[in-house]
């Protein structure tokens, strides 16, 4: 999975250390530099975002060890790609591995220990190789151990770093995190100083971040895992909302918070937070009681088991049962001449009857995907057999019906439409080439022609995606490239295709419009005899579409002195009254089950492409049988989701005083005493009879009113969605990820409920059933950032400022404003009863440049954001 | 003003022209083992040894770099890409490092005097510094990948001696060029930090990176984000790509570079890859064209030719973009940018 180029939190991975990893040590002490190297590559695969280096050991020649390893590494791409955090307490080790690093490394660590003479000596030979450095909370007295005391040492090095010259934002703080429940009682507020600590920094010290040695903390339960873990996770559960950004911890060796066991939990919190003088004899009475557990799982036989063979493998196929596949394949195997014709033999037979089925609309896309899955298993375990006698075969049968290489394009990371599009073109016997998501467009020509493909495929889901398409079909032309161009994606239009994609490319482009369509256009596109017939007539479709919009000179727009003079005028002493509770509101874990009420299911089942609502779809003629297995597969996903806590909702919502001020509305923080300017855009399409050219301002009362923002996101996703993915099973990710959508969508749902009846608090006794919800039979809007009421994606920065989205609700953005984790959703509270949503539609040129003013920014910057609304 | 405030404030005004190729140049000219000897007496061959033409025959560095500035170069690089001891042991002339790039240094500071005089442009000098032919990243022995033919010290020392000898022949700025392995580029900006504190003062930095592979990386494997950011501390007046590749090849690494660096950019490329015989045939309106696309994007500040470009290229491509915006210097948020092979951004 490819992961968004910035993240909040960093993980440092800590078992390249060997002061932290006796396995390691051994390692190193052995001269076993090799079995090392590996030890770094195992950290950087389980999501270690930078790797610790440490050889401070007595026995050790701690130069040569740092600067062999470290050069060892550098010669390995699949580690050398993340940066090194270089650690000893010994300087000239750290200047040793800092001639060894061609990046840019972390230096830890460097402190006042010595005095600020030589404190400020090594931070300039840091900033001379161009390292960020870690600054331990450690002055000519010791170390910090209270909350005054990290603060005051910290600012003071922060201060005189600063005034040398060295980048604020290149600066660590370690404050030491110290072992707890070690009985003695000055240790017993240690965590709760560390994280104040970090608080109160992160005020005094901008730009600056903050890590920590988390295995200290349980240094007290050693040899006790399960204890030390949830003490770990506990601990950056209360750090991270409190400033922490980094620490040094085992990737692979951290509980989700919810999956602690409550009663552990409870007791690790007091300890840590130190909330009760009982806490430490609580958590070793209870440490005794923690061991591991094991999960066993059995198979039931049969009756289809008793078949022959490649009746065993149709069956499986069709009705996407993956239990036996294996052996069953390498039955097949053992009987064939060669592994090929197990695929060419009875899977092609039996992937032909999924897709006679599918093609006369017997079968649907979600029981395809489960085939595939099958099938994607039964061929990973023919392959090594393949590939090892490869050279054998003649080049036509190696040659699949034609090589699609797809991607999502740059800045946006939705791909569940292009994998169900993937997986189907698949099971068709075209070969597809996934490069994921976030792909740059060089990355997609490049594979495009190394791999001499067929075609090419773009999805996208957000807007500014349209425009990267547009990018990528430019720079196709560019390269001279010739093959067919297929774009697909919920934004994606026939229309957007043919006035601003298909001009740019003179090869073939092709808008598809679902799933189901893309085999029929692949097969045409690569058919000797169909291609050229079809490639004019959707030329000539595109060139009608673009006549037609020619002709039809749009429609007529005001200018927006005349837009604005016909505003919406609501009636304002209708206004609602001041929220109960203003400000933010953080909702780290909002209860799963209790949003499992909220889900609209009907979008879940167009995910799916299929069409019609819950829950008159479950008794649907045609599509009604697919649909309720489709429903009980989710369900049982969701109960144990639920149960075992994959996924973890976080959300955070603020309200504000707030004031209208033309089309903006200006947020008055009052914390701070700042003004945060929200410019919303304006109707400016002439309207028929008295209607009205809205605005979101127009809700807003010039003299004084409230205005809310929220974001919630639901993550946890990756490392289930990655289970998935390495078991071939397509299907459960798919079935994952769009139930991670629709939780946020029923998040975002609950959210404004709570707002409505509680935080904000006017409609107290609003009673309405999730159908009313759906319909949205409630006061009260909560427009999104990109949606046609406030269309412009750039404003998510601002309202993710306010929010302190990426530390409140654990949410970021890429480049092109798209949401990372995918499953969110963010946006505006209006609260007035007349408050509706309406589309903003085509803006004037007047509007535009009054936007970029109103912004702040260039009129090219600002028609880079409004595309979709221009001309 | 700073030599840095005067490039800077003439960047705001207009794209600036570099110069072009010494090498292509000089193998015009056919030149004899006696015209490169001389009479330094040195007992090694010094055909081929282009730096020390400086010595021996310094009218032709002359004349090619008063070409450069007839075409409308607005900064010249000295011709001292090898003039290091590392290279120069090959011809046996190590002992004579400090005079080739004391003299080189002085008659392009000559020149450029010379023109500014003239017309009262202002006119800039760059020491170039190659990355010598040895590289600290990586073993030249596949059997020990932990192996490294130098140190990092020993290539400051060299890098060293060679940058205190530009600045003694009156460059402006030291050009650390084709930069193919990342921490040959961080010796480079550590020789040029003790430089400064030998001096006293401040000697801006120019750094170019030079491509390996299309997709954007050196030959340490670095991409041109992470590349950034492992040299950002250096505070380079320009940043920028040279050698390797065409414009062609080179254009969306530029596009990426613009859009992160916080300080000028300086692209020259080759003229074109090269035919089956080894020669680039590019013809100067071609690569101009090429380039004056990135000036029409506001993505360059400053253009001129690596291998195989000539005065008439450098003359169409100061013709070409005349008339175009410089491109405006971003200027990101602040935020830790750390780089392994890739970048790695601390929001």
């Amino acid at each position: 999975m490819t992961q968004p180029s910035s993240s909040r939190f960093i993980n440092i991975g800590e078992r390249t250390n060997v002061t932290g990893s006796a396995a390691f040590k051994k390692l190193i002490m052995a001269g076993d530099y090799a079995a090392a190297v590996e030890v770094a590559r195992q950290q950087v695969e389980n999501g270690a975002q930078v790797i610790d280096v440490n050889m401070d050991e007595g026995l050790l020649d701690a130069v040569h060890a740092m600067t062999t390893f470290l050069k060892l590494i550098a010669a390995e791409p699949d580690i050398a790609r993340v940066p090194v955090m270089i650690d000893s307490s010994k300087f000239e080790v750290i200047e040793a591995g800092l001639k060894c690093v061609s990046g840019k490394p972390i230096v830890n660590s460097i402190s006042m220990k010595e005095g600020e003479e030589a404190f400020l000596h090594h931070a300039r030979i840091c900033m001379d190789y161009g390292a960020a450095v870690v600054v331990m909370a450690f002055d000519e007295t010791g170390q910090a151990d209270t909350k005054q005391r990290k603060v005051e040492i910290c600012k003071r090095a922060y201060d005189l770093l600063v005034k040398e010259g060295f980048p604020p934002e290149d600066i660590i703080f370690d404050p030491n995190i110290f072992a707890v429940a070690t009985g003695i009682e000055e240790h017993n507020n240690y965590g709760v100083d560390f994280i104040e600590a970090v608080k109160e920094l992160r005020e005094l010290c901008p730009h600056a971040h903050y890590s920590g040695g988390l295995s200290n903390l349980s240094f007290s339960f050693r040899g006790n895992e399960p204890v030390r873990r949830a003490m770990h996770s506990v601990f950056l559960y209360h750090a991270i909302p409190a400033g922490l950004d980094m620490a040094i911890v085992n990737a692979g060796q951290l509980d989700v918070y919810d999956q602690i066991d409550p009663a552990l939990r409870e007791a690790c919190e007091d300890v840590i937070l130190n909330r009760d003088p009982d806490a430490t004899e609580r958590l070793i009475t209870l440490a005794e009681s923690f061991k591991g557990k094991n999960v066993a799982d059995e198979k039931a036989a049969e009756e289809w088991r008793g078949w022959a063979v490649e009746k065993r493998l149709e069956h499986a196929l069709v009705k996407g049962i993956d239990a036996y596949v294996v052996e069953d394949t390498e039955e097949a195997r053992q009987l064939a001449n060669r592994p090929i014709e197990v695929i060419e033999g009875p899977l092609m037979d039996g992937m032909n009857v999924v897709g006679d089925l599918f093609g006369s609309g017997k079968m649907f896309l979600p029981q395809v995907v489960k085939s595939a899955r099958v099938m994607k298993k039964a061929v990973a375990h023919l392959i090594p057999f393949i590939e090892a006698e490869k050279d054998l075969l003649p080049e036509e049968e190696r040659k699949a019906k034609g090589k699609i290489i797809m991607a999502t394009v740059k800045g946006d990371v939705h791909d569940i439409g292009k994998n169900i599009v993937g997986v189907v073109l698949q099971c068709n016997g075209y070969e597809v080439i996934d490069l994921g998501v976030m792909v740059p467009w060089p990355t997609i020509l490049q594979s495009a022609n190394d791999n001499k493909a067929d075609m090419i495929g773009l999805s996208g889901l957000i807007t500014p995606s349209l425009d990267e398409m547009v990018t990528v079909a430019e720079e196709m032309q560019r390269a001279g490239m010739t093959m067919p161009l297929l774009i697909g994606g919920a934004t994606t239009s026939k229309v957007h295709t043919a006035l601003k994609i298909d001009p740019a490319y003179d090869g073939p482009v092709i808008h598809v419009l679902d799933a189901s369509r893309a085999v029929g256009v692949a097969s045409k596109l690569l058919s000797d005899t169909q291609r050229d017939d079809y490639v004019a007539e959707v030329a000539d479709e595109y060139t009608h579409v673009r006549d037609a919009r020619a002709g039809k000179s749009a429609s007529v727009l005001l200018s927006i002195e005349e837009a604005r003079a016909n505003f919406y005028d609501a009636f304002l002493s209708d206004k609602p009254a001041p929220p109960e509770q203003p400000g933010l509101h953080v909702f780290p874990d909002w209860d799963l089950a209790h949003l499992r009420d909220f889900i609209d299911w009907t979008p879940f089942f167009r995910a799916w492409e299929l069409h019609g609502n819950y829950p008159a779809i479950l008794t649907d003629e045609v599509v009604g049988e697919t649909a309720t297995q489709l429903f009980a597969d989710a369900n049982a996903m969701l109960d144990r989701l639920i149960a075992e806590k994959w996924l973890t909702a976080r959300g955070v919502a603020g309200l504000w005083p707030c004031a209208r001020d033309g089309d903006d509305v200006t947020i008055h923080l009052p914390e701070t005493e700042e003004h945060v300017r929200l410019p919303f855009l304006r109707q400016q399409v002439k309207k028929s009879r008295d209607r009205a050219n809205m605005c979101l301002a127009d809700f807003i009362d010039p003299a004084g009113d409230w205005i809310g923002g929220f974001a919630v996101g639901i993550h946890g996703i990756d490392s289930h969605s990655a289970r998935f993915q390495a078991d071939k099973d397509d299907y459960s990710d798919i079935l994952l990820k769009a139930l991670a959508d629709r939780f946020a969508e029923a998040f975002a749902e609950a959210l404004h409920q709570h707002v409505r009846t509680t935080l904000w608090g006017y409609a107290p006794n609003e009673q309405l059933t999730n159908e009313a919800l759906i319909k949205e039979e409630y006061r009260g809007i909560r427009p999104a950032p990109g949606y046609p009421a406030c269309p412009d994606h750039s404003l998510k920065p601002i309202l993710f400022d306010l929010l302190d989205a990426p530390a409140n609700a654990g949410l970021t953005l890429t480049e092109s404003f798209a949401m990372w984790p995918t499953a969110a959703v963010s946006g505006f509270y209006f609260g007035h009863p007349e408050a509706e949503y309406f589309g903003v539609a085509r803006v004037g040129r007047d509007q535009l440049e009054d936007y970029a003013a109103r912004r702040g920014v260039s009129v090219e910057q600002a028609e880079r954001w409004l595309r979709p609304n221009l001309d | 003003m700073s030599k840095r405030e005067q490039l800077l404030a003439a960047a705001k005004d207009r794209v600036l022209i570099f110069d072009g190729a010494f090498g292509t140049q000089i193998q015009l000219r056919k030149l004899s083992e006696e015209d490169y000897a001389g009479d330094l007496g040195l007992p090694a061959d010094q055909k081929g040894n282009n730096d020390i033409l400086a010595l021996t025959r310094p009218d032709v560095l002359s004349d090619i770099t008063r070409a450069y500035f007839e075409a409308g170069s607005d900064i010249v690089s000295t011709n001292t890409f090898s003039a290091n001891r590392i290279s120069q042991a090959d011809y046996a002339a190590e002992g004579l490092v400090r005079e080739i790039n004391v003299a080189s240094g002085k008659l392009a500071r000559a020149l450029a005097d010379e023109y500014q005089a003239k017309d009262g442009r202002a006119r800039f000098v760059a020491g170039a510094i190659g990355p010598t032919n040895k590289t600290l990243s990586l073993s030249p022995d596949v059997e020990d990948p932990g192996f490294r033919e130098i140190t990092f010290d020993y290539l400051v020392d060299v890098y060293l001696e060679q940058a205190r000898a530009l600045v003694e022949g009156g460059v402006d700025f030291i050009l650390i060029e084709t930069v193919f392995d990342t921490l040959n580029a961080k010796a480079g900006v550590m020789a040029v930090k003790k430089l400064e504190r030998e001096l006293g003062r401040e000697v801006p930095v120019m750094i170019s990176m030079t491509l390996t592979d299309l997709s954007g990386r050196n030959l340490s494997g670095h991409t041109v984000e992470a590349f950034w950011y492992a040299v950002r501390h250096a505070k380079p007046v320009t940043i920028g790509l040279n050698c390797s590749f065409g414009a062609e090849q080179l254009r969306p690494h530029v596009k990426v570079l613009s859009q992160i660096a916080d300080t000028l950019l300086m692209i020259y490329p080759n003229a074109g890859l090269p035919n089956e015989l080894g020669e680039y045939d590019e013809l100067p309106d071609t690569t101009a064209g090429l380039v004056k696309d990135w000036a029409d994007h506001g993505q360059v500040n400053i253009l001129g030719g690596c291998c195989g470009s000539s005065p008439a290229h450098i003359a169409a491509i100061a013709k070409a973009v005349a008339n175009s915006e410089p491109r405006v210097v971003p200027q990101p948020e602040p935020a830790m940018k750390l780089a392994g092979l890739e970048a790695f951004i601390a929001a």
